[in-house]
């Protein structure tokens, strides 16, 4: 398909060619780096920096994958919602997932990448996704922990990203903020009516909260010491505050959060720290992080399998109407010159 | 578009990070610098008739079903409930990312129908939707045959989405004028979502027919499966009588002209044939199901059925 | 007007030739892996050199070639009939939030043609009230602006304060002017 028609390669410049080109990219790179300066926004057509280009399209690509796999936990229990108005607003939630993958695809196009072969490498297993979707949702309890936590990192992280440098990813992400409000919001309710239900029903949030709370800490990313390319992605503007800062802010707010829950986190090290004014958490286990990371997590095949299955099985559909189009193209264009 | 074009468009400020991230309303988080009542963003609730309008109206005795309605709007909810269902499992595995969300829009109005209808029918002694939903046994389901149809391939899924939102849509029409205020006004709110239901199946048929031969030999077979269920949706019956006869409702059989009129004209356009196969004799009506539904409601019902009594 | 979320084919400027294309800037080559969402641990993801646009458009303008390539997955009348042709191409989704305002663009979408794009984009731009009526472009339609150009194209308004009633001081105080 055209993804792979790359842009031709001039053979060799001349002399005065390559000169050009030097100036060019020297003028480019000043405007770039005055963009930054000011705060400003960097455009699809802008000149931009070969490796600002490759890290915002893994990024943005990355982030993408997260929302499209991480539809699958919650995507399972909706046919088993315990009452008609959460099958309503499970539906509601992972079928705004599945937008928000798409808004961003359609922010990682912008950077020339096709969205088709973005999903392929998916599937190819070549790209990543944010591990934590690849633990198993077990429990009901698992659809208001995966919220509340799970929902509640990303929005986190996400926030800040409405300011990224890139214009159309962080237009992306106001939009996808904005429908991000009610997914932390329910889960926080599923929890809320669970921890003031049946002991058994309390149980099942508990041990929800115990088994999400890590992973989703872990959403933040390595500690910043262990994560040497951040303080590039902040000079550039697509990240805006460390991985250690994000979680610590978030810890915060979900110490205040699971007491109106009735509920405790699993970490008996949580406290707030008076003199670096920072919240502090017990230790985690960056081992297992990287074990998943790297393709060896409870579902990793069994997501990968099941996007590549709707991909696959889809092909026909996506071929019969492009096929469509195509006649209905010609038809058109024939009686056009007809008339 | 100015306001698209400077350098900071409706981005959030360092303020509004704050409070967001501890959600505060998002919605109005987003100070647009410029002209934000333009915004493509701004997002409302909208104001219509929702399930919970009805639940609240029956629980406070405003409304209450007679048992002849109840058990007409079992009918309706329940056909409606079983197809939610069913599309809810396409939300991840629809052929595009686009479609996931079609289809998930679909499911969201049928079920948004089937809580309305079902709260209606609970009225007739104090039930809830939930109750009905999630406490009948199988053999008391209303549902026709055809919405119990597995969801096969995409195009079965079409074929079931195409009998259905024109069958939905003929009924829907009709009953916005019945003497029963309640089910006057939920088809009111239906009718509306199900013609988009039909432009969407009947876009599908088109392109499927049309597209390629892999494909139309897949949307032949897919009418093939789900036409033997189409008779059922049209047959009369002592309740239909009755409720016909007060203006609460109408003959199921009064509808089948203009869906074979309208269907016919899809069918014709496609290039398709109304496929000629017997009809299946149903019963859902009268709780007598295909072996579709047993899991189904296993499936739907299971957790509910471990904690009866809790809330959710 | 700078249509995000499209991949911006310069439609409009055929004619001088991407000179500097595929060739990377000097500057720090280091790595950087900086999702906030996934935080990469060893290997690179995504291999850059499949990334077709220039990284330096510098000049603003691709030979012809570029417009139906890379950026543009085809538009309709390009679209295969062939059965490895199962790629929708890319529309431009622009939403009237309500009567009386201008559309706005709201993102992109992919649809095999234009009657499905605007279902999709109710479908998916509008899914809360957002809007009363729709557009969808196909993305290799849109003509845009060299951004590169900036300095030349819109330089001429700047300056010219004459065309603004801030400028003219000595009615102020004047009712109804
Ligand atoms: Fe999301
Ligand atoms: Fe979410
Ligand atoms: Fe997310």
């Amino acid at each position: 398909m055209a993804a792979q028609n790359l842009q031709p390669v001039p053979e060799a410049l001349s002399p005065e060619e390559q000169e050009r080109a030097a100036q060019l990219d020297a003028e480019g790179q000043a405007y770039f780096d005055h963009v930054m300066a000011q705060d400003s926004r960097i455009e699809p057509k802008d000149w931009m920096p070969a490796a600002y280009r490759k890290t915002l399209l893994r990024q943005i690509s990355q982030h993408a994958h997260s929302e499209i796999i991480g539809m699958q936990p919650e995507a399972n229990w909706i046919s088993r919602a315990p009452s008609l108005k959460r099958k309503a607003i499970l539906m509601a939630k992972v079928q705004d997932e599945a937008g928000h993958g798409l808004y961003l695809y359609s922010a990682a196009e912008t950077l020339g990448q096709p969205r088709d072969k973005m999903m392929d490498d998916l599937i190819a297993g070549k790209a990543r996704y944010s591990s934590i979707f690849n633990y198993p949702a077990l429990t009901w309890a698992d659809m208001g922990a995966i919220g509340w936590l799970v929902d509640g990192a990303a929005i986190c992280n996400q926030v800040p990203l409405c300011r990224a440098s890139y214009g159309p990813y962080g237009r992306a992400m106001v939009r996808i903020c904005k429908e991000e409000s009610f997914h932390q919001r329910q889960g926080f309710e599923i929890l809320l009516e669970l921890s003031n239900g049946t002991p058994a029903q309390k149980q099942m949030a508990q041990d929800a909260v115990n088994r999400w709370y890590a992973p989703a800490l872990m959403m933040f990313g390595p500690p910043d010491d262990d994560s040497p390319n951040s303080k590039q992605s902040m000079a550039w503007n697509i990240k805006r505050f460390s991985n250690d800062e994000l979680r610590s802010r978030f810890v915060g707010m979900m110490v205040e959060q699971v007491r109106v829950l009735g509920l405790t986190l699993p970490d008996s090290e949580v406290r707030f720290n008076d003199e670096t004014r920072k919240w502090e958490h017990g230790p985690l286990d960056w081992e297992e992080f990287k074990e998943v990371l790297a393709g060896r997590g409870p579902c990793n095949a069994q997501r990968l399998e099941r996007r590549r299955e709707a991909h696959d099985d889809g092909a026909w559909v996506r071929e019969a109407a492009a096929a469509y189009a195509a006649k209905q193209a010609r038809k058109h264009a024939e009686k056009e010159f007809a008339a | 578009m100015n306001s698209e074009s400077v350098t900071t468009p409706e981005t959030y400020t360092e303020a509004h990070a704050a409070e967001t991230t501890g959600h505060g309303d998002i919605s109005v988080g987003v100070a647009g610098s410029g002209d934000s009542s333009a915004s493509a963003t701004r997002i409302t609730p909208g104001n219509a008739l929702r399930p919970e309008d009805i639940a609240l109206e029956v629980r406070t005795g405003l409304v209450k079903p007679s048992e002849d309605a109840a058990e007409y709007a079992l009918r309706l909810g329940d056909d409606a409930l079983i197809l939610a269902q069913r599309l809810g499992h396409w939300i991840s595995r629809a052929p595009e990312l686009e479609e996931d969300v079609a289809l998930g829009n679909i499911a969201l109005d049928q079920l948004g129908h089937a809580r309305s209808f079902l709260s209606y029918a609970a009225g007739l002694d104090e039930k809830s939707e939930d109750d009905l939903a999630y406490f009948r046994r199988e053999h008391e389901f209303r549902s026709a045959h055809l919405f119990e149809q597995p969801n096969g391939d995409f195009a079965v899924t079409i074929a079931r989405q195409f009998v259905v939102s024109y069958y939905q849509f003929e009924l829907y029409s009709r009953l916005t004028q019945s003497t029963d205020a309640t089910l006057a006004a939920i088809s009111a709110k239906a009718v509306k979502e199900v013609d988009y239901h039909r432009d969407h199946s009947a876009q599908w048929i088109l392109r499927l027919a049309l597209g390629t031969e892999e494909s139309r030999a897949r949307i032949i077979h897919g009418l093939k499966l789900i036409w033997p269920y189409v008779g059922e949706l049209f047959v009369d019956d002592e309740l239909t009588h009755r409720l016909a006869e007060a203006g609460t409702a109408v003959e199921p059989s009064s509808l089948k002209a203009d869906f074979d009129r309208l269907t016919g004209e899809i069918l014709t356009e496609a290039e398709l044939e109304v496929p000629q196969v017997p009809f299946a004799p149903g019963g859902g009506r009268r709780g007598k199901h295909s072996e579709h539904l047993g899991y189904i409601l296993a499936e739907m019902q299971v957790l509910a059925r471990e904690h009866p009594g809790a809330s959710w | 007007m700078t249509p995000h979320g499209n991949p911006e084919v310069p439609a409009s400027s055929a004619g001088a030739v991407e000179s500097s294309a595929a060739k990377v800037p000097a500057g720090p080559v280091s790595e950087p892996s900086a999702s906030p969402v996934i935080e990469p641990s060893a290997s690179p993801v995504i291999e850059p050199v499949e990334i077709p646009v220039s990284t330096s458009s510098t000049s603003g303008v691709s030979t012809s070639a570029v417009s139906t390539s890379s950026v543009s997955t085809g538009s309709t009348s390009e679209v295969s009939t062939s059965s490895t042709g199962n790629v929708w191409p890319l529309w431009e989704v622009f939403v009237r939030s309500s009567r009386g305002l201008s559309h706005v663009h709201a993102g992109s979408l992919h649809a095999p043609d234009a009657a499905m794009a605007l279902r999709n984009a109710r479908d998916l731009y509008t899914r809360r009230n957002e809007g009363v009526s729709i557009w969808v472009v196909p993305a290799d339609a849109i003509a845009a602006s060299d951004p590169d150009a900036k300095g030349s194209f819109f330089e001429s308004p700047q300056g010219k304060d004459y065309r603004h009633a801030t400028y003219y001081t000595k009615s102020e105080g004047v009712k109804h002017l």
